[in-house]
């Protein structure tokens, strides 16, 4: 298993497309820190590329390196190897190579100039959000054998949780504007690993505008400890239930 | 040397006639207590107060004279009692430290409560753990300069205001601190009075409260930090000059709260951190000039029921929505602002941008209408509502814009 995450990373690190993909986010977080003079405007521009280039590109990027390595895996697969331990280790080299592209890219620059508590809670998120995009490639990468298929489905997997998934909470909303929602927000919030991160990261950040009755059910919940654990112990299951499922879906799949 | 000596005779008989004595009041003087010394004066005379405890139950004066503590005298009032009592014109009261007067809701017990009379003076005291502090009835032309109100307010049932004033006219009150109280300043029917340079931070409710009182003019005050902020409401003609609103925050806390305001002035004011700057409700012909919004929740919050009002020359600083509002006619003037959203250009470099600007966001309509929305705040769903609307406007108030946007911030 070692074996496997050392080649796969390092397959990973020479690729030209993960450099490319630290050097952009380099550019852009150095950019918005030195463009910017109020740093806390900076970490709000550093938000948008956190919860939506991010994502897009990890689960992209990982959907297509499953794709090209099938012929690897097929090879891995004829030899005395668990399917459990190929799947879980590409899994994990590929989590852990996004990490680190997003940690040198972003994560350096934030720790240089920004190492507040926000700073470092958008830090988290982001390498949270990155690992969770990979798991669900993952499981957008089983799902089907063909190629061109695959990466459709994992950009419209990418398109719900950034964009249609806001757009029926915000359809939601209306439909029951009578009832007091701010409660079920909360829950709702939880379907959605995006959601559930910038809701995190605002409480930090915009705290006035927040303020209001839904901000202080929201403050109550996730500023709270055990709100903590729970908002942690969701974002694991968003990591193992799609690693768990695309698991599941590899060890029955005819290759 | 005959008309001489006849005028300084004349001026030594006036001077006898005017002539006000002070009587010392102490544990080495004449008098022991507060009580013996006002049985002996007259109206002009001056009662001098050494330091000390001075356990006197009700202290009712009713005689024009001047209490003068040294070495702020304690006048307790043991739980229990309402402490001074001001039943005569001409009043002056200065130096004292007033200490935990009685607590009803029924009776308004106060430290100092005046009755109907006019030109009372208090000066320079210091209140501790008081019902209410200052109570004015009915006063006229009297002032409260430099006092320092503190209680410690557990509940608004079981606390008092620090200056509240009822039926006054033409009062003055300056300088004066206040925490710790329901209300900093409570205001009802108190008309032609100046509020200068006080500081009300920390009060349960609000830091200023007033009705129906008309022709007051607010200088230089900071409220800041109040359980709601700063509500006034029912009157006309006020003036809010260089005042500082700030971090009042919650649900229903306002920078300033404006409720039935009009033909009212608000110049050069500053509101800061909180949840709504200013909110306007049935508000009409107010002037809000050269003021600065920065880092509130909401610049402004206008109602579809103000009219007339001008909003100019203000500046509008990294608030999360500058303006809100819960319909779509909007009778108001929003030209000439600074706002930092702009995105605008100015090609004839006039300092004007070219482009009206639209201070009311798609999202911060939706947020009016359904809050628990606040749920998408700054994610990538309403930010490309907000773009679109900002393209073609069809759900925010046509008429709300700013027509000449500032391009630069004013020096405020």
């Amino acid at each position: 298993m070692k074996k496997i995450i050392k080649y796969v990373i390092a397959d990973i690190l020479r690729n030209k497309i993960v450099l490319a993909y630290t050097g952009f986010l380099l550019v852009i977080s150095l950019s918005i820190f030195n463009l910017e003079d109020n740093t806390s405007k900076g970490l709000l521009s550093l938000l948008n590329t956190v919860l939506i280039i991010v994502p897009l590109v990890c689960i992209i990027f990982s959907t297509i390196y499953v794709y090209n390595s099938s012929e690897f895996i097929e090879l891995l697969v004829s030899q005395p190897l668990k399917r459990k331990n190929i799947w879980i280790s590409l899994f994990s080299s590929l989590a852990g190579a996004m990490s680190l592209a997003f940690f040198v890219g972003t994560g350096v620059p934030i720790l240089l100039y920004i190492p507040t508590d926000t700073g470092l809670l958008m830090l988290a998120m982001g390498l949270v959000l990155s690992i969770i995009f990979v798991a669900i490639a993952m499981l957008a990468a089983v799902a089907t054998r063909d190629k061109a298929k695959g990466i459709g489905i994992a950009i419209l997997l990418w398109l719900y949780f950034s964009l249609l998934f806001d757009g029926l909470v915000l359809f939601l909303l209306f439909q029951f504007e009578d009832y007091p929602m701010e409660k079920i927000m909360v829950v709702i919030s939880a379907f959605n690993p995006i959601d559930l991160s910038r809701i995190l990261i605002l409480l930090k950040m915009d705290i006035s505008a927040l303020m209001g009755y839904t901000g202080a059910i929201f403050r109550d919940f996730f500023g709270s400890q055990s709100g903590l654990i729970i908002v942690s112990a969701v974002l694991f299951l968003w990591i193992i239930v799609p690693v768990w499922l695309s698991l599941r879906n590899f060890n029955r799949k005819d290759l | 040397m005959k008309t001489f000596l006849f005028i300084v005779a004349c001026l030594l008989t006036i001077s006898f006639k005017c002539s006000a004595k002070t009587v010392r009041v102490g544990h080495y003087q004449t008098y022991h207590s507060i009580h013996e010394a006002l049985a002996a004066v007259e109206n002009g005379d001056s009662i001098w107060v050494d330091g000390g405890v001075y356990r006197e139950k009700n202290i009712v004066i009713n005689k024009s004279i001047t209490l003068i503590g040294r070495d702020y005298p304690v006048l307790d009032g043991e739980h229990s009692y309402q402490i001074v009592s001001i039943r005569a014109d001409y009043v002056t009261i200065r130096g004292f430290r007033l200490i935990n007067s009685g607590v009803s809701s029924l009776d308004d017990i106060a430290a100092i409560k005046i009755y109907e009379r006019r030109n009372v003076t208090v000066a320079d005291n210091i209140f501790e753990n008081t019902f209410f502090g200052i109570y004015s009835q009915s006063g006229l032309q009297c002032t409260f300069e430099n006092n320092k109100l503190t209680a410690s307010a557990k509940t608004e049932q079981q606390s008092g205001n620090g200056i509240h004033c009822w039926k006054s006219d033409s009062m003055k009150i300056i300088g004066n601190t206040i925490s710790g109280h329901r209300d900093g300043i409570y205001f009802e029917f108190v008309t032609n009075s100046v509020i200068w340079r006080n500081m009300c931070y920390n009060n349960m409710r609000y830091g200023l409260h007033f009705m129906f009182s008309h022709n007051d003019s607010y200088i230089s005050n900071i409220f800041k930090q109040n359980g709601a902020g700063v509500s006034v409401m029912f009157t006309h003609g006020v003036r809010m000059f260089n005042n500082y609103f700030e971090d009042n925050w919650g649900d229903a806390a306002y920078g300033i709260f404006l409720k039935e305001i009009t033909d009212s002035y608000i110049i050069g004011n500053k509101f800061i951190g909180n949840t709504s700057g200013i909110y306007m409700e049935g508000t009409n012909r107010v002037l809000v000039e050269k003021n600065q919004f920065q880092n509130n929740g909401w610049g402004m919050k206008i109602q579809a029921s103000c009219v007339d009002n001008t909003i100019t020359l203000n500046n509008f600083l990294s608030n999360t929505f500058d303006v809100a509002t819960n319909g779509t006619l909007v009778e108001n003037n929003f030209n000439h602002n600074y706002w930092d959203k702009y995105e605008g250009y100015d090609l004839n470099k006039d300092n004007t941008g070219d482009v009206p600007y639209r201070p009311v966001s798609l999202y911060s309509m939706i947020i009016e209408q359904n809050p628990a929305a606040m749920m998408l705040f700054r994610s990538f769903m309403t930010s490309l509502l907000d773009k679109s609307e900002k393209i073609f406007p069809t759900l925010t108030p046509e008429n709300l814009k700013d027509n000449y946007p500032l391009m630069k911030p004013l020096h405020l």
